[in-house]
């Protein structure tokens, strides 16, 4: 226990954290501004969206490990290498949730809006935004979780992170510090599925909130 | 801008960047193609199936447990927050620490055991959930026609109910095996063989053919697996292929 605390004292390991926590907050932020302007590019057109999904689905299927070991011949070692990995690993999820959450907004809804005399772009952002934000946040969720296990990887390109403990538990064969990386990936981990829980609940409009539960009594 | 469009055009630049500019002194390449010849029998085609092996056998493991948990939870509804609660810390949990925490804090060895384990308890909150949408997706309208026709429950569960959830079991059973196989490259630092075991070793012996082999083939086997699932959920469900669309 006291080797455990020991290396969560140590100062490199504030380090981790906050690298850690940069790839989070970048690949995700980076995820989210190619991945909404594309899906509201493509939204309009079925031909246009089922293709983005399907480039989606495939992005998604690639293994973490895959795609963070291909960057390193071209970018080489470093934290840059791993972010572009993790940026790459962060937009599917929501690139799916945007557009599938952009379509599924009711034609009828749309036709009001329209009879109502409002602008494409008024209708964008003043309805089906809102109306798409709780699955776009679901997404946002999916992404930002995921960066977070997978910059755990980061480590074996040079990028650092919490990932640097786990290894080198496993070489030293050191419980302690293994499980102290192991753990502080896990609570962060965590911490981000409730953070962006709160920011799905935050940002679902109020009409939405009161519609969804009137659909769950209504069954 | 999926991450699978690029990287085979990265790839290939990064094979022609080195193949260049080291010129005509350097004989081997970025990828050296006659490891892969020599060693292909042995090492590449075996990690390919200890792969396959990993995934299926969880996906196996994880269908029998999920299942009937997702018919009682459909009929019993007070058990599925409590489930879905638990699968779902599981599903949280990054794979790198489950390995760490089952090696160090349960005890496992090293092997594929505890991977198949890890594999087995991320695959349990999309199939029991799938399993229950499935189940609710069935219209009361027609369990009604079933029971008036005489048949008795268990008989409307097998005949009836499961048999219109299949479709939605599958593409839970889709996203499942796609995230195992994503998981159990990285199962490889722990010993449990497969495609992940060509990267890793890459990795320490500096020796690229070995990370981009192991690095492209989980990719495909990746596709491919997700091809086979979308192609089940499609024979399954042949009268939804017009209307459903993309999802």
């Amino acid at each position: 226990m006291d080797e455990f605390k020991a290396v969560l004292q140590r100062p490199d390991f504030t380090d981790n954290v906050i690298i850690h926590i940069e790839y989070l907050l970048l690949a995700t932020l980076i995820g989210i501004l190619v991945s909404i302007p594309l899906a509201v590019l493509v939204h309009r057109s079925p031909s246009a969206s089922t293709a983005a999904i399907n480039v989606g689905n495939i992005g998604r299927a690639v293994p973490s490990l895959a795609v963070l070991v291909l960057m390193f011949p071209v970018f080489g070692l470093g934290f840059d290498s791993a972010l572009f990995a993790l940026t790459l690993v962060a937009i599917p999820p929501i690139l799916i949730n945007a557009v599938v959450g952009l379509r599924q907004v009711s034609p009828q809804i749309l036709d009001s809006a329209k009879g109502m005399g409002l602008s494409g772009r008024q209708i964008l952002s003043g309805i089906q935004v809102p109306i798409a934000a709780p699955i776009i946040f679901a997404g946002i969720r999916t992404s930002a979780v995921q960066v977070v296990a997978s910059a755990t990887l980061a480590t074996f390109i040079g990028g650092g992170g919490l990932g640097d403990y786990i290894v080198e538990g496993y070489q030293r064969n050191s419980t302690a510090i293994a499980l102290a990386g192991a753990i502080s990936v896990a609570v962060l981990a965590f911490i981000t599925e409730v953070g962006f829980w709160g920011l799905e609940r935050t940002f679902t409009p109020k009409g939405l909130k009161i519609a969804q539960r009137r659909g769950r009594t209504g069954k | 801008m999926g991450s699978v469009l690029l990287t085979p055009p990265i790839a290939i630049l990064a094979f022609l960047q080195t193949e260049f500019a080291t010129g005509e002194q350097k004989e081997v390449g970025f990828i050296d193609w006659a490891w892969i010849q020599e060693n292909f029998t042995e090492d590449i085609v075996p990690a390919f199936f200890q792969s396959i092996y990993l995934c299926f056998i969880s996906l196996a493991i994880a269908i029998i447990i999920s299942v009937p948990l997702g018919i009682l939870s459909a009929r019993y509804r007070a058990l599925y927050p409590p489930l879905t609660a638990i699968t779902g810390f599981f599903y949280t949990i990054p794979s790198f620490s489950m390995f760490t925490i089952l090696l160090f804090v349960i005890g496992f060895e090293i092997g594929a055991t505890p991977a198949i384990v890890a594999l087995v308890l991320y695959s349990l909150l999309v199939l029991i959930r799938n399993v229950v949408t499935g189940l609710d997706s069935v219209p009361p309208e027609t369990k009604d026609a079933a029971r008036g026709m005489g048949l008795t429950d268990r008989q409307i569960l097998f005949r009836v109910e499961l048999p219109l959830a299949l479709p939605v079991i599958v593409a839970g059973m889709r996203i499942a095996i796609v995230t195992l196989i994503g998981i159990s490259v990285i199962g490889a630092y722990i010993g449990a063989g497969g495609l992940g075991t060509l990267i890793f070793d890459g990795i320490t012996r500096d020796f690229p053919t070995l990370y981009v082999t192991g690095a492209v083939l989980s990719t495909l086997l990746a596709l491919a697996a997700d091809l086979l699932f979308v192609g089940a959920e499609r024979i399954l469900s042949p009268w939804a292929s017009r209307s459903r669309g993309a999802t």
